[in-house]
């Protein structure tokens, strides 16, 4: 087991304009992006949990090209509105670093 | 370059017009032979109130300077200047910055150029005939279309393609000061009117909409992305950066929802099937981006006033109220709705926030970890009422009632709270929403955004 704080390149999140929020989880290499990939554990059931949502309101895209997961999420209180706690949305990842990803040997080549 | 020689180099100086740049990398970069520089003015991202008040989010100051540069440049190198979404949420009597504040517009260059300015704000009545006509369709998230939100809304403006600034170029602009706009319209026109086509164009703007952004170590500086009829070649104008086909491969996810499916005025882009190789440490071509022609649609974006904020910041260090905390709230909430119904504001004449930073401040009720207990929180009190006189006194009372209330086990009879400034309170004016976001058919793309030419 791995938690994603200490395997993953990039963990962040964004607004994705002012009625979503968008999160994405990024790896080193294709080995590294491949092997999560494998385990399933990413995915927008795993989102749908963290972030309190409907999974059929989860837009995943696995992007192997950027050897990244994306998913994007409708935000609880569009940014700015009243009560809105994150006008940039750029702090609502840290959920995702505590997620084990079953693995058992990490390529680390 | 496969099929023709076409090129067409672009510079973007930075991700928002105000956040600054490198003089010298400006410099540096325009001796790569650009054909056009430019700066995207902003967009929804920092929230309602700009769009709603029409207040910029940087300062004219550091505008000014970044025009003054970017201008000065452009003039000497003979080339256009475009900024997207001027004035940081495009609206048409936002820019060009009012001269008291932000000295003579145009700054001095010693040189007569044509100026074009392209409006985006729209005429609340032509938007609900277009609604009459079923012209409007929903986006994601956002709500569904409504003619009494486009009433109620302080402002609305259309998100422009690359039409009207390539329209205005072909009119002798030399600068073109664009109000909302597509993020990469500037750069797709400059490029499509070049003869490329869409997909490396869009894409091209896509990249620099950002400045360096897609490049390594991030920071406020110039990138210069060259175009071809095939693909892109993006190479930071600073040597100290460098794009690596994973730092431009990784931008596709910056603030879209999807990093392969890019809806835009008029088609779509797909970097689905993208390359990206490295020609040199520093640079990197992309290839492989498709362009799908759409009915062509423009968003929309409105923003209403929502009423008028006070806030007060303070924090406590007493363990035996924190182990309370949502007790004591929940008694200040109570004392407070008592108290200002006395000064005649009932409960639901106004609206009062605690933020409590060091439990949930950042994520709200979506913070999964509920039961943590600090040592300390730190605290913002909220109150939105309809009026700024009713929400200054709302909150002068949450104020002292979060520094006052009794709760069971008290020692620090003197106050609960730590105030870090004198005065405490302060009276922030009126507060905007997002009232309107959804797209408008439209069958000429020029048509909502008239264009202004002014010698200068």
């Amino acid at each position: 087991m791995a938690a994603i704080r200490d395997i993953a390149k990039v963990c962040k999140s964004k607004n994705a304009g002012p009625f979503e929020l968008t999160i994405d989880v990024v790896f080193e290499t294709r080995a590294q992006y491949d092997a999560v990939a494998a385990t399933g554990v990413l995915g927008p059931e795993l989102i749908a949990r963290l972030y309190n949502v409907a999974p059929a309101d989860v837009l995943f895209t696995p992007y192997p090209a950027g050897l990244a997961f994306k998913a994007t999420i409708p935000r609880a209180i569009p940014a700015g509105d009243l009560g809105d706690t994150d006008v940039y949305g750029c702090q609502q990842h840290a959920p995702l670093l505590d997620v084990d990803i079953p693995v058992n040997r990490w390529p680390t080549d | 370059m496969s099929n023709g020689t076409a090129l067409c180099r672009m510079l973007s100086t930075s991700g928002i017009l105000g956040y600054g740049f490198p003089e010298a990398s400006l410099d540096l970069g325009m001796t790569r032979g650009v054909h056009m520089l430019g700066v995207d003015g902003g967009s929804t991202d920092p929230g309602p109130h700009y769009l709603g008040s029409g207040k910029t989010l940087n300062s004219h100051r550091a505008m000014r300077r970044d025009l003054r540069l970017m201008l000065r440049a452009a003039r000497r190198h003979g080339v256009p200047m475009v900024i997207g979404t001027c004035g940081g949420a495009g609206g048409t009597r936002i820019w060009p910055p009012p001269p008291t504040s932000c000295g003579r517009w145009p700054p001095r260059t010693g040189s007569d150029f044509r100026m074009a300015t392209i409006e985006a704000e729209q005429d609340v009545a032509s938007l609900k005939r277009a609604h009459a006509d079923g012209r409007m369709a929903r986006l994601p998230g956002g709500p569904a279309p409504d003619p009494a939100a486009l009433d109620r809304s302080a402002r609305v403006v259309a998100m422009m393609g690359p039409e009207p600034i390539a329209a205005a170029l072909d009119g002798g602009a030399e600068v073109v000061l664009a109000g909302r706009s597509s993020d990469p319209a500037p750069w797709a026109a400059m490029a499509m009117r070049a003869g490329l086509p869409p997909a490396p164009a869009w894409y091209a703007g896509k990249m620099l909409e950002c400045g360096a952004t897609p490049a390594v170590p991030k920071g406020h500086d110039c990138l210069v992305v060259e175009v071809g009829p095939d693909g892109v070649t993006l190479e930071p104008a600073a040597p100290e950066r460098r794009c690596t086909p994973s730092s431009v491969a990784n931008h596709s996810l910056h603030e879209n929802p999807s990093p392969c499916i890019h809806i835009e005025p008029g088609g779509i882009l797909d970097t689905t099937e993208c390359r990206f190789d490295a020609i040199s440490d520093r640079a990197v071509r992309v290839s492989g981006m498709t362009w799908s022609p759409q009915p062509y649609t423009v968003k929309l974006e409105g923003a209403e006033l929502a009423g008028y904020r006070a806030i007060s910041v303070c924090g406590t260090r007493d363990p035996l109220l924190i182990a309370t905390l949502d007790d004591f709230l929940a008694r200040v909430r109570d004392a407070v709705a008592t108290k200002a119904a006395a000064l005649g504001v009932e409960p639901d004449g106004y609206r009062l926030i605690i933020r409590r930073y060091g439990v949930d401040g950042v994520m709200g009720a979506s913070e999964p970890r509920r039961d943590a207990r600090p040592h300390e929180v730190g605290f913002v009190i909220e109150v939105v009422a309809p009026d700024q006189d009713s929400a200054d006194a709302v909150l002068a009372l949450a104020r002292v009632t979060m520094l006052h209330t009794d709760f069971p086990g008290r020692l620090c009879r003197e106050g609960n709270m730590a105030f870090p400034y004198s005065p405490s309170d302060v009276a922030c004016g009126p507060v905007y929403r997002f009232s309107v976001f959804q797209t408008m058919t439209v069958d000429d793309p020029l048509a909502p955004f008239p264009i202004h030419y002014e010698d200068v």
